[in-house]
């Protein structure tokens, strides 16, 4: 007779409403990732996706609504304390400190560890060799591609339940945006929800477990990876065909 | 016609290379021209020059404070010359106890750190004894609070309604007025000085005979400055405070407290502030007019630095000190036009730099 109790999910958004003036960008969202998920916002430009993922990161204030981490409610909270709840936020653009090394990148992103950012550093840098032979360079002087990657590496010092992820493909080449949704794979495979907002519908679906489909501000879709790639309104809209 | 097509595009590389070359050559050659002027200056007239190192030094510590303050608090801090002076105010304050009386004699209280046994016995060849320097450490103490106070009062409300940095710009011009006013009200319009009497001067080897104040002015500023550079390159706080500065959401996305950040910004930042005013009444005197005299040098290393960068503010304050002394003393101008040579120097390197010497290139 024990009652089985699912656990909740690792990150919910229930009912946001939010945005910069009077009318509201996003308007009663809901959405959920589950533990080691990976999960994918799509829709078209000024849908809000990036008004939703600022919301939910606390740098925009939702009006109504709430966001739970692993069930604690942890609406309005600022982006500075719910990074200690085990979220992490990688934005689209300026998402690196220029003027800083890539040490001192890697060490702000382990900022409010205790101790252990040493052994940290040690294992971003397996998963991105790339840093490796370049920890004295300035983060500015980087490529497009290797900004990317830091601007990983720095949000996954501080070992994130859950990643957010702002158009990681942005204005990377063919080659390097396979080599990010390839970093967002092996992250996910050591233990990191990640939830993001893609142009790049197509490929991002295809590594994603499950998608959502925002349109003027409001959930339109939702469904695994698979199924909304195989939909037809989807094709005809967001993927082109 | 292969062969031509690909020597022409060996030739355009070629020519991009030899461009990418002449572009890095074009980086180095301010620093030829200024390195080569100072050495001449220091070779053909060292008097002018040590003068130029020492006022320098000071404008250099305060341009440190205030490219801090406008890199994390977004504050065009126009009461960083008016600030210096008070807080310099302060230490004479705490030294002597004096303010100005109703009349012409000052007031003096019965409590001042020259009342301490000896407190005003000169040190070695200093004209002042340790009271001043506990003073001087008073200053930068009470800068701390009063500076936070400020920022909570005027500049953090203002930012929280949207107001450009116009508009704080010109409420720090208010804050300056109000620090003059108190000056003026508290210790009255003439000047003062720490210490009467003469000055002892020293006699080192190579260098011109120099006023032993002035090797403990050089003293303290090569120390504060080599504190703050240990500070903010060396430690967790001060690459929190470079990355606020470089890009505060993602501080913030990072786990750090900006507000904290903002917070030991102004404290750091007053302080040198503080040290950096008691230094320059010390080198030349106290006068409430004489802060806003000091902000224009003050702002111009700064901005020649590279506004946000720390050790530009510091080799800008040290370039703007020297050029002033330099070329007054080489006959070039005359005192008045002291401050207009530093701006064409200014003008000069944003025309070409817009972001100054340490500033971003784009």
């Amino acid at each position: 007779m024990s009652a089985v109790v699912a656990a909740p999910p690792a990150l919910a958004a229930e009912g946001i409403t939010s945005g910069y003036s009077e009318t509201p960008v996003v308007r009663d969202v809901s959405l959920a990732v589950a533990r080691g998920e990976i999960v994918t916002i799509i829709g078209p430009n000024g849908a809000g996706k990036s008004t939703l993922l600022k919301t939910i990161f606390g740098f925009l204030r939702a009006r109504t609504g709430r966001v739970r981490v692993d069930g604690a409610d942890v609406t309005g909270l600022p982006p500075e304390r719910l990074v200690r709840r085990g979220l992490a936020f990688v934005p689209q653009t300026d998402n690196i400190f220029a003027s800083l090394s890539v040490r001192e990148n890697l060490a702000m992103g382990g900022f409010t560890r205790e101790d252990g950012v040493e052994a940290r550093t040690e294992w971003v840098l397996q998963v991105f060799p790339v840093l490796a032979d370049r920890l004295g360079e300035r983060a500015g002087r980087l490529s497009g591609g290797q900004r990317q990657t830091l601007a990983l590496a720095r949000a996954l010092m501080l070992e994130p339940s859950i990643l957010l992820l702002d158009e990681p493909s942005a204005s990377l080449s063919p080659v390097m945006v396979e080599s990010v949704f390839a970093n967002i794979v092996e992250i996910n495979r050591r233990g990191t929800a990640v939830l993001m907002i893609e142009q790049n519908a197509r490929q991002a679906l295809a590594i994603s477990h499950r998608g959502y489909v925002l349109t003027n501000g409001q959930n339109r879709l939702e469904g695994p990876a698979a199924e909304l790639l195989a939909s037809d309104e989807v094709r005809r809209l967001y993927l082109g065909e | 016609m292969a062969g031509a097509a690909s020597g022409e595009l060996t030739g355009g590389a070629g020519r991009r290379v030899a461009a990418a070359r002449l572009a890095r050559l074009g980086e180095w050659i301010p620093w030829v021209v200024i390195v080569g002027l100072g050495a001449w200056a220091a070779i053909a007239l060292t008097d002018q020059f040590v003068i130029g190192v020492i006022v320098g030094s000071l404008y250099a510590l305060s341009a440190v404070g205030l490219t801090l303050i406008y890199g994390i608090a977004r504050v065009s801090h126009f009461a960083q010359g008016d600030a210096m002076m008070l807080f310099a105010y302060l230490a004479f304050f705490v030294m002597t106890g004096t303010v100005a009386g109703i009349g012409s004699a000052d007031a003096t209280l019965p409590l001042s750190l020259d009342l301490l046994p000896g407190a005003s016995e000169k040190l070695w060849r200093f004209s002042f004894g340790y009271g001043l320097i506990l003073a001087v450490i008073a200053a930068a103490l009470l800068a701390v609070p009063i500076l936070l106070a400020i920022d909570r009062v005027v500049y953090q409300p203002l930012q929280r309604r949207g107001a450009s940095t116009a508009i704080v710009a010109v409420a720090s011009l208010g804050v300056a007025i109000t620090m003059r006013g108190a000056m003026l009200l508290i210790w009255g319009p003439g000047g003062r000085r720490y210490a009467k009497g003469i000055r002892d001067t020293v006699d080192l080897p190579g260098l011109p005979r120099i006023v032993a104040d002035q090797l403990f002015i050089i003293g303290m500023a090569a120390v504060l400055a080599a504190a703050t550079y240990l500070l903010l390159y060396r430690t967790r706080l001060g690459t929190a405070m470079r990355a606020t500065a470089d890009n505060p959401d993602l501080a913030r996305a990072s786990g750090i407290d900006t507000a904290a950040t903002r917070r030991w910004t102004w404290a750091i930042g007053g302080a040198l502030t503080a040290v950096a005013g008691c230094l320059l009444a010390l080198q030349s005197q106290l006068s409430p007019e004489l802060g806003f005299v000091l902000l224009l040098p003050i702002f111009a290393a700064a901005i020649l630095g590279g506004i946000g960068s720390p050790h530009g503010a510091f080799i800008g304050g040290l370039i703007v000190g020297i050029i002033g002394e330099v070329t007054v003393g080489a006959g070039i101008v005359a005192p008045g036009y002291k401050l207009a040579v530093t701006f064409v120097v200014l003008i000069l390197v944003i025309l070409r730099w817009p972001n100054g010497l340490f500033g971003a290139r784009s």
